[in-house]
């Protein structure tokens, strides 16, 4: 492509559709046109005037908004077939692998499942091909502002104050007819009053506000490129921790991902709301049958001393906190989240020491299942040996008793009960559903009184050292937004010619409406000739064409 | 009367209001034959106050609704929806201040209406709060994505009106297909106001036990005559009819059976429309629309979307990532109603660029704005309704 | 004129080179990230095997540092895993042959009752000291998932090897040579 060179002796790089000095139209298309094409000011994008090596062809692919708004589209597309079926992550399978997964989807879904996880569609936020889209879209967005900001920042720096006539005549606001000595000095002065940057050159003015929202677009993709950034880094190891911890009331346990800190659960409490209380709301609370009204864990956090070791019982209280949902508790870059909860674990048991026949009662035992003793004395000389303890009895192995896991679930005990009556003692393994006399009958037996409960609290464990650059990356997009959107950049261009004739055109990148209700003003003050909105001209026309037509 | 009674007036009040508003609109925009604008002038200024009162009294029942329940009424769908009424009025208002179109607020107060009416078939007694709801960002999230979606809105429906223009009833094309499409969704919604009343009127109740996804045997009561039975139903009301079909359990039968009414209902009256007046819905806004500056509504469609595009990233993006990450530890998850907030996003953002970097101006921006209330509407109803993820309301 | 031309344009062309490279970079390096992001951060050999202080059944307290210069064999275990149990007889008639060769066993038990790790050590006759985890502060610090598994620790306190799952004898004592000092 060759340089072009303007009939006012300005040379233009090729590509450019108006002359950046004097504003004529550079091109047939654009002589013959009615109205100029003001987008980016008529430069040359860059990309369009350079085509010779691949990177170059890659640039311009990605410099194209065809290309940036076919990917918006393909990922929006690609967002919305992930929400026809459940993701992965929301699927309730009690053992989560692959192959539960694709189970699952299978039996709910049927074929239309099958096919839906076959394509991959089940974790399709993750997939290769979502986060190549979003790369290209990334690229996209920085190919692209780079391209159209530079020419454009030049062309606005540059900007000359007196433009050709068929640069003035071909813009959508436009007005030619007579004017006074005073009419330039006039509306200088109204349009300082409207807050416009007026520059005067020989017989011409510019005035010019609002030119800061063209940057607008520039500075959210910049925002936008941020929070992609910070996107990124989270699946950098060290920057995310999720863990999940199932904390007891009354345990005390290390935190995960969180060298150094130690929780412990008080109390879980689950409230719901009751009719009494919050009367308004009786018809809904009777309509959806229990309403909750919170979910909280009350803790003790702990650090140990910088030169103690894990394991050591040296623990330096923090602070005593409830978590509560949306109160997490903050320390030190983490958060914990109150996140879900199990009710009602056994925790203790009571038996009493039962003759069999007579159904005397020798007494009462409570066993505390999370830390057993080995003997517990009754008051009349009978005690009760502890010789096994089985938290979760799962049946016998080689006459073993055997535990499936260490919670209390289904607790089995080995006992041996002596009495004064029976001063050998007896042995008996008990269950809560049934006991078992494994050396012969027994004259006693332990019957089952109560049982204390304890809740399991559900707790996130989560740092995320991204949220800052997110944050900014949000701001600077909402600051681009607002910038480009909620201002407009709006400028007059006058001139009057040696006859005194005044020629006037304006242009605004959007809100035509708030362009007119300045110009008016203008108009009125200065005593300039009436404008024309040519646009409208071109669009009655049209219309009129049409009618005539028909 | 208790705040709560007050509440529920009010809201009457403005349905009644905006419902009068809408026809003096018309009248001004019909009356208006010779273009003579003191006319459209008067009347428009008369249907305006009303909108105004209605407007008032709206806003009356948010906040005395407030006021009884302690929280802001944004936290199930029939307050979400009734706000999002409530924000498209408010959005009209700011508009026709500005710009004195009475031809808008023709569309969008017969559809704000449409849209009080369907949040109305909701339970609408006042609710408590559930723990991740209880905090100020539900008012601050909430209220900045309905107002966002209010003013979008206007967008879509100064797109109508240019399309109500500019398609040509009378000759077949695709341009006719799809604005009739329009206009017949619209009285779907209708259709299923009036069947949902119409049941709940004649109190039809019909009582199943079924088999649920987790192989639970759970109980379900149907409003209205079960056209579709739930996975191995068993009926337990003697007198009702025996669904046609029996579904398997992944689908919601009964919300299946109200779609069926809503679209019987509603073709019903679509065709009795279409028969009374011997030709296309579409077809009898023309002479309301004869007078319309297509300039003008392509302007105002624009500035909708540029005042509402801010708003909606701040509220439904900026803001739920915030609350999501202090309520649910992250501030993304991929919930069905996150990804359609970005959809719509996305979508908006694709008519900006197609609008500046490609000239998409007149009837094809038109067609954009109509589509983006489709996709919101989508997220409102559907994705409530039928996806449901964390953000499930009813 | 034209050189300065070239020039321009060969500096345009190494910048555009630049920025995609390093954002195909970036896109390349974020699915490698996603796609290892599932594995968990495991003690791998090499790493310095972090020092703790747990008290066996005694009372007697057991730093790990204290063992500088002998062989650790870090057992994670607990009452309710059948292959802990099983092993458990073979690493003691091991731990009988290289005691006194400078190889240590310490039994990490998660975080049970004192009741039922006395009764297992009782059962089992175990002579090497059974520690509690009372916090699971040290399998936190191992990040320790399935039991048992076994953090062979050399004489310099490094980690010579994370054994999950069951031992045969024969793995066991293998590993005791292993971590034998010379």
């Amino acid at each position: 492509m060759e340089k072009m060179q303007c009939k006012c002796g300005h040379v233009n790089p090729p590509g450019t559709v108006l002359c950046e000095s004097c504003g004529r139209s550079l091109t047939e298309k654009e002589q013959n046109s009615k109205l100029v094409d003001m987008r980016y000011e008529g430069t040359a994008r860059r990309s369009q005037t350079y085509n010779k090596t691949i990177v170059d062809k890659i640039w311009n692919f990605f410099s194209s908004v065809k290309v940036g708004v076919s990917l918006i589209v393909v990922i929006l597309v690609a967002a919305a077939i992930g929400t026809i079926l459940p993701q992965q992550q929301y699927v309730d399978v009690p053992v989560r692998n692959a192959e539960t997964i694709q189970a699952y989807y299978a039996d709910v879904y049927g074929s239309v499942g099958r096919v839906y996880h076959f394509l991959g569609f089940h974790d399709l936020y993750n997939s290769f091909w979502f986060i190549i889209l979003v790369g290209m879209l990334a690229i996209s967005l920085i190919v692209a502002s780079l391209d159209r900001f530079v020419p454009l920042y030049r062309s606005l720096k540059n900007q000359r104050v007196l433009r050709h006539a068929s640069f003035m005549n071909k813009q959508r606001i436009y007005a030619e007819g007579n004017g006074t000595e005073d009419t330039l000095d006039k509306a200088e002065a109204k349009l300082k009053e409207l807050k416009y940057n007026v520059s005067r050159d020989k017989n011409g003015l510019l005035a010019e506000k609002g030119r800061f929202s063209r940057w607008g677009p520039y500075v959210n993709h910049i925002g936008l490129i941020i929070f992609l950034v910070g996107v990124m880094l989270r699946m950098m190891p060290g920057f995310y921790v999720d863990e999940t911890l199932w904390i007891r009331e009354g345990e005390t346990r290390a935190i995960p991902e969180a060298p150094g800190y130690t929780l412990e659960s008080k109390n879980f409490e689950m409230e719901t709301y009751n009719t009494e209380e919050d009367e308004v709301f009786e018809e809904a609370i009777e309509r959806v049958g229990t309403v909750a009204k919170n979910y909280q864990t009350d803790v003790v956090l702990y650090k140990k001393p910088d030169d103690s070791l894990p394991g050591a019982n040296d623990l330096e209280k923090i602070e005593e906190s409830a978590i509560r949902v949306n109160q997490p508790l903050k320390f030190d870059g983490y958060a914990i989240y109150q996140m879900d909860f199990k009710l009602n674990e056994l925790k203790a048991m009571t038996f009493a020491l039962t003759n069999k026949e007579t159904e005397e009662n020798l007494g009462e035992l409570t066993i505390d299942l999370i830390n057993p003793k080995n003997d517990y004395e009754l008051e009349n000389g009978s005690t009760v040996k502890l010789l096994g303890y089985y938290p979760d009895f799962s049946g016998f192995e080689n006459g073993e008793p055997q535990t499936a896991t260490p919670l209390p679930n289904n607790p089995g005990f080995l006992v041996e009960m002596t009495t004064p009556e029976t001063p050998g003692g007896e042995t008996s393994f008990i269950t809560i559903q049934n006991t078992v006399e494994p050396l012969g009958e027994n004259q006693y037996k332990l019957a089952f009184q109560s049982a204390d409960t304890r809740d399991v609290s559900g707790l996130t464990i989560r740092k995320d050292r991204t949220l800052p650059i997110l944050g900014l990356g949000g701001l600077i997009f909402m600051i681009g937004v607002a910038q480009g959107m909620y201002f407009n950049h709006r400028r007059f261009w006058i001139q009057q010619q040696a006859d005194g004739g005044i020629l006037l055109a304006g242009h605004t990148n959007k809100n035509w409406f708030g362009l007119k209700k300045d110009l008016d003003q203008v108009t009125e003050y200065a005593s300039l000739p009436a404008y024309r909105d040519q646009q409208e001209e071109i669009e009655k026309q049209k219309k009129e064409e049409g009618e005539a037509l028909s | 009367m208790s705040l709560a009674d007050m509440s529920s007036n009010l809201l009457y009040a403005a349905f009644i209001a905006y419902l009068i508003a809408s026809f003096v609109f018309g009248g001004a925009v019909k009356g208006n034959k010779e273009r003579s604008f003191d006319s459209e002038n008067r009347w428009g200024k008369v249907a305006f106050a009303i909108t105004i009162l209605g407007f008032l009294a709206n806003l009356g029942y948010f906040f005395t609704r407030w006021g009884a329940t302690g929280h802001p009424p944004l936290s199930n769908m029939f307050e979400f929806t009734t706000a999002f009424g409530m924000t498209l009025v408010g959005g009209f208002i700011v508009i026709y201040a500005l710009y004195k179109t009475p031809i808008i607020g023709m569309i969008v107060l017969p559809v704000a209406l449409l849209i009080i009416a369907f949040a109305s078939m909701f339970p609408s007694e006042v609710s408590p709060l559930i723990p991740a709801l209880q905090t100020n960002w539900l008012a601050i999230h909430v209220s900045t994505v309905v107002i966002a979606e209010g003013v979008l809105a206007i967008s879509a429906a100064a797109g109508l009106v240019y399309l109500l223009k500019v398609v040509d009833m009378k000759k077949n094309s695709k341009q006719r297909f799809f604005l009739e499409a329009i206009m017949y969704s619209l009285v779907i919604v209708l259709g299923f106001v009036i069947s949902s009343t119409y049941f709940t009127l004649t109190d039809y109740q019909a009582d199943f036990t079924y088999i649920d996804e987790k192989d639970a045997e759970t109980k379900i009561t149907y409003n209205m005559p079960p056209v579709f039975g739930m996975n191995e139903y068993v009926q337990l009301t003697e007198g009702t009819m025996t669904p046609w079909v029996e579904t398997p359990a992944v689908v919601n039968a009964s919300k299946l059976t109200t779609v069926f009414w809503s679209f019987v209902f509603g073709t019903i009256l679509y065709w009795v429309i279409r028969l009374v007046a011997r030709k296309r819905i579409a077809a009898i806004f023309k002479p309301f629309v004869k007078n319309v500056n297509l300039q003008l509504m392509d302007e105002i469609g624009y500035r909708a979307v540029i005042i509402g595009f801010p708003l909606f990233s701040l509220g439904a993006l900026i803001f739920a990532m915030i609350w999501a990450q202090i309520a649910w530890s992250r501030f993304w998850g991929w919930d069905p109603k996150e990804v359609w907030a970005l959809v719509t996003w996305l979508f908006y953002a694709a008519y900006l660029h197609l609008r500046l970097g490609k000239g998409w101006h007149g009837e094809k921006s038109a067609w954009l704005g109509v589509v983006g209330f489709a996709i919101i509407m989508f997220n409102l109803v559907a994705v409530n309704l039928i996806i449901a993820g964390l953000h499930s309301y009813a | 004129m034209n050189e300065k031309k070239n020039k321009k344009k060969q500096n345009r062309l190494i910048m555009r080179t630049v920025i995609l490279l390093l954002m195909i970079a970036a896109i390349g390096y974020t699915l490698y990230n996603n796609a290892t992001a599932e594995d968990v951060s495991v003690l791998k050999a090499g790493d310095k095997a972090p020092d703790f202080s747990l008290v066996d059944l005694e009372g007697n307290t057991h730093k790990l540092s204290d063992y500088k210069g002998q062989g650790v064999f870090l057992n994670f275990w607990g009452t309710w895993c059948k292959p802990c149990a099983k092993e458990m007889p073979a690493m003691d008639r091991q731990y009988e042959q290289f005691k006194d060769q400078g190889v240590q066993v310490l039994a990490v038990n998660i975080a049970q009752s004192e009741f039922e790790v006395q009764n297992f050590a009782d059962q089992y006759n175990l002579s090497f000291p059974v520690v509690i985890d009372k916090t699971k502060s040290v399998m936190t610090a191992y990040n320790i998932i399935p039991l048992p598994t076994t953090v062979l620790v050399n004489p310099e306190g490094e980690i010579e090897q994370v054994v999950t799952g069951e031992m045969t004898e024969q793995d066991i004592k293998g590993f005791m040579e292993e971590i034998k000092p010379e």
